[in-house]
């Protein structure tokens, strides 16, 4: 899971030594190192939700949960003092509006994923419904977490449009809109979505893309699987409440076995029941895998942007090379490529030397710009690849640790069940002694 | 419950006394209420099956061991190889010949051929079980114990001449119940409580059953789905470096796991069911007797009246018949009254030793589970710290 930044008073982050994009002047802690995060400056939390009911933007009346966001500098942490937090309320489609801005504003970053929009990998009991409280509290777990990912990251956390989201309740929207970056979400997304052949993208990245499919294939089917696991052991447990009823019921028409059955049969009760919070705290473990889930496909995406990028590029030095070609054909009238000038210049002569010399200006125009521009795209290109290579390591350590971390809390679930297990039947076996 | 107890030598009544007491005693508060020591002198094994193919039929025979003090017995020790045929005609000869007693039931003597495999190894062992517990009930009973037909199907080599009279005999014992006839005016309380907690131990036997194959079914279904969620983990694995370990780690895990289950399931299906079902058939044996029981009181008192209304007419004594009716009915009732209270007291064990044996395999599963589980965290937490002090190096 994300760094918490709760409890204690630096979050231990070595990743601050990356360099951060922008300054952070605004905040008035004099203590801010270059680079270091947000999260080391201040406290966040997602403290609780809340139903609320508006009209919506067709001005129809509609009901949405509210996150409690609270704040607080971490120097009134640090120093004991215990002040009131800062706190404002942001429904889900705020938060989204966030990360769009941030997938966008920065892509050459794995963007921390949000909790999924609606529940999915239900298996039976666990209900699908959006407005259920077991939901809206893992849901507000998951936003905490974003929210802890993003304040911890080292380039993330310096951004000014994240600060007023923690910060400032009214007018945030309209300033993210400002922005301009709906524009440029809108572009990138065509981009991402169309089919393109790059001829030389960087190996490391479409190895990085195929192993981001890779996790995403296998999370989903790991996600499925344990619901479906879920649902079957649910019914194993509950079938034996039977026993329960049935033992209660002989124990009547028994003399000397009669209280051992009957307690036993309580013992069976308990059994059934107990899968109820068994299942509950699993779901915190398929959180977690959601969570890489979602996080695939944002590392994917990086991969994209840098195939668009090199595509760009290469298209722009394509572009650059027909031009020049064209230069020296015009120059020494030599004709390589066929072209409708060329024939028309064949079959009713060539041109006048003036209209010549206006096309080759033109062209040497048209050269320096294109130079310009493949200046532009390869710097483009390579600082993409040099930073996405940087935060994707930095994914990939991340990734290893906190997965790691959470096979051994699903281990240590496993084992909390079994135990359990062993009780009740202890329990029961005691009851049968008795009999 | 007759133990299988290992003698090497034909052992004297007082040290096998010994022997008896220094297990742990399952049966502390119950005594037979025949015998007035605790010697129990004849034991009997029934084990190893062998399938014998004869140019008529396949069939399977177990070893009959004996091990006996008792001087009805020319040998301390027999060993002999019987058939189920035997164990139904010695079961036939004893309702026969002690028709006032409880006797055992024995597994099901058809099998439809083609549902279940007569010769499978889990048939044969389930039924073996059986037997043997159907022997081992017989030679504790004090008065079954003593019949001439048990001590043949234990001690003679060829029990097949001996049989031949087996149709005729059954034919017979049913031609005689229903000529009976008569009906009963009213049945002692004592019978009639025992007839409802009967029918309603066989119900409750029967719910029991049903929650078992359910909970079967169930496990197998969850069998399917866990063994298939081991693979995903597995494959994952493969696409992984640093959680490659770990991720084969929980496939492993899930792999012990569905194993241990497999077993569980197996044996609740081989030890647990077959034992229930048993004692259904045992159940249905009690009310079989208890119903002989009404019929002998139905005919007493058909007699009873009839030779009152006669001798009203003509003076004449109380025949012999009548009280030898009357005998028969004591006898009968004493007999089942006495025979009742050791079947409710072996059924008290059976059930104890029966549940906390299905609780056993389900703490015996779940340890295995947790162990597995348990070193996997020390395996992987053992890389993290590996993983620790190979970075502040």
């Amino acid at each position: 899971m994300a760094e918490d930044g709760k409890e204690e008073s630096v979050a231990t982050d070595d990743e601050s030594d990356h360099t951060a994009a922008d300054g952070t002047g605004s905040l008035n802690n004099t203590m801010v190192e270059e680079g270091s995060t947000l999260l080391r400056r201040m406290e966040i939390c997602v403290a609780e939700a809340e139903k609320r009911s508006g009209k919506n933007a067709v001005n129809m009346q509609e009901t949405f949960t509210v996150y409690l966001i609270e704040t607080r500098p971490m120097d009134a942490v640090v120093e004991g003092r215990n002040p009131a937090p800062d706190a404002l309320w942001r429904r889900y489609s705020e938060f989204e509006l966030l990360r769009n801005y941030l997938i966008v504003t920065y892509p050459y970053i794995v963007v921390p994923p949000l909790p999924e929009k609606r529940a999915e990998f239900v298996w039976h009991k666990l209900s699908a419904d959006n407005m259920d409280p077991d939901f809206v509290e893992r849901r507000r777990v998951g936003l905490e977490n974003f929210l802890l990912r993003v304040a911890s990251h080292p380039v993330l956390s310096n951004d000014q449009i994240l600060y007023h989201f923690l910060t400032e309740e009214h007018g945030w929207k309209e300033v993210v809109y400002e922005t301009g970056f709906q524009a440029k979400a809108d572009s990138r997304l065509r981009a991402l979505s169309a089919t393109f052949r790059v001829r030389n993208p960087d190996k490391r990245f479409m190895e990085m893309k195929h192993y981001s499919d890779e996790l995403q294939s296998h999370t989903s089917q790991l996600l499925r699987a344990r619901a479906r696991v879920a649902d079957r052991l649910y019914g194993v447990y509950k079938v034996h409440g039977n026993y329960g009823r049935v033992f209660s019921e002989w124990s009547a028409i028994e003399k000397e076995m009669g209280d051992g059955l009957q307690s036993a049969g309580h013992h069976m009760d308990a059994y059934a029941a107990s899968i109820d919070d068994i299942l509950e705290e699993e779901e915190h473990y398929a959180d977690q895998m959601k969570e890489y889930l979602f996080y695939a496909e944002a590392l994917r995406a990086v991969c994209r942007k840098h195939e668009l990028t090199q595509f760009e590029l290469e298209m722009a030095s394509q572009d650059l090379i027909s031009k020049k070609q064209q230069r020296e054909e015009l120059a020494t009238g030599i004709v390589r490529t066929f072209s409708f000038k060329g024939m028309t210049n064949k079959l009713f002569g060539q041109e006048a030397p003036e209209q010549r010399e206006a096309r080759l200006k033109l062209l040497e125009e048209l050269i320096a710009e294109g130079e310009e521009t493949v200046k532009e795209k390869t710097l483009e290109c390579e600082e993409h690849v040099e930073k996405a290579w940087v935060d994707m390591q930095r994914f990939k350590e991340q990734k290893d640790k906190d997965l790691r971390e959470a096979l051994i809390n699903y281990a240590v679930m496993q084992i909390s069940m079994c135990k359990k297990g062993i009780q009740v039947w202890g329990n029961a076996k005691e009851c049968f002694l008795k009999m | 419950m007759a133990r299988q107890l290992r003698l090497s030598s034909p052992a004297s009544a007082s040290s096998l006394f010994n022997r008896l007491q220094l297990d742990d005693d399952l049966e502390a508060d119950v005594r037979d209420l025949y015998a007035s020591t605790e010697t129990r002198d004849l034991f009997v094994t029934v084990d190893d099956p062998k399938k014998h193919v004869s140019t008529m039929e396949t069939y399977i025979t177990y070893r009959v061991s004996t091990k006996t003090t008792r001087i009805e017995f020319d040998l301390p020790e027999y060993c002999v190889r019987r058939r189920y045929q035997d164990f139904d005609w010695l079961r036939i000869k004893l309702e026969d010949s002690q028709p006032t007693h409880l006797i055992p039931p024995l597994p099901e003597k058809f099998v439809m051929k083609g549902v279940v495999d007569r010769f499978s190894e889990e048939f044969v062992e389930t039924r073996m079980k059986a037997l043997d517990k159907f022997l081992k009930r017989v030679a504790d009973h004090p008065v079954l114990s003593f019949n001439p037909h048990l001590n043949a199907f234990l001690s003679v080599k060829d029990l097949n001449k001996r049989q031949g009279l087996a149709l005729l005999t059954k034919v017979g014992e049913s031609v005689k119940h229903v000529a009976g006839g008569y009906k009963l005016r009213a049945r002692p309380a004592e019978f009639c409580a025992m007839g409802e907690y009967l029918d309603t131990f066989s119900q409750k036997l029967g719910t029991i059953d049903r929650i078992a194959q359910r909970i079967l079914k169930e496990q197998s279904e969850y069998l399917t789905e866990l063994r298939e969620y081991g693979t995903v983990y597995s494959s994952w694995a493969t696409s992984e470096e640093e959680l490659q370990r770990p991720l084969e780690g929980v496939a492993s895990c899930v792999k012990t796991c569905c194993g241990a289950l497999e077993d569980q399931s197996e044996s609740m299906s081989q030890d647990f069911l077959p034992v229930l079902r048993e004692y259904v058939l045992y159940i249905e044996s009690m009310k079989n007797v208890l119903r002989k029981r009404d019929q002998t009181q139905a005919e007493y008192e058909g007699r009873l009246e009839a030779a009152i209304l006669r001798k009203q007419e003509d003076r004449t004594p109380m025949p012999v018949e009548v009280e030898k009716c009357q005998d028969k009915v004591e006898c009968f009732n004493a007999d089942l009254k006495a025979d009742w209270e050791r079947w409710q007291s072996n059924k008290r064990q059976d059930f104890k030793q029966l549940l906390t044996g299905m609780a056993d395999r389900n703490i015996n599963h779940y340890e295995k589970c947790q162990a597995a589980w348990e070193s996997l965290i020390t395996l992987l937490q053992d890389k993290q710290t590996e993983d620790k002090t190979s970075e502040t190096n």
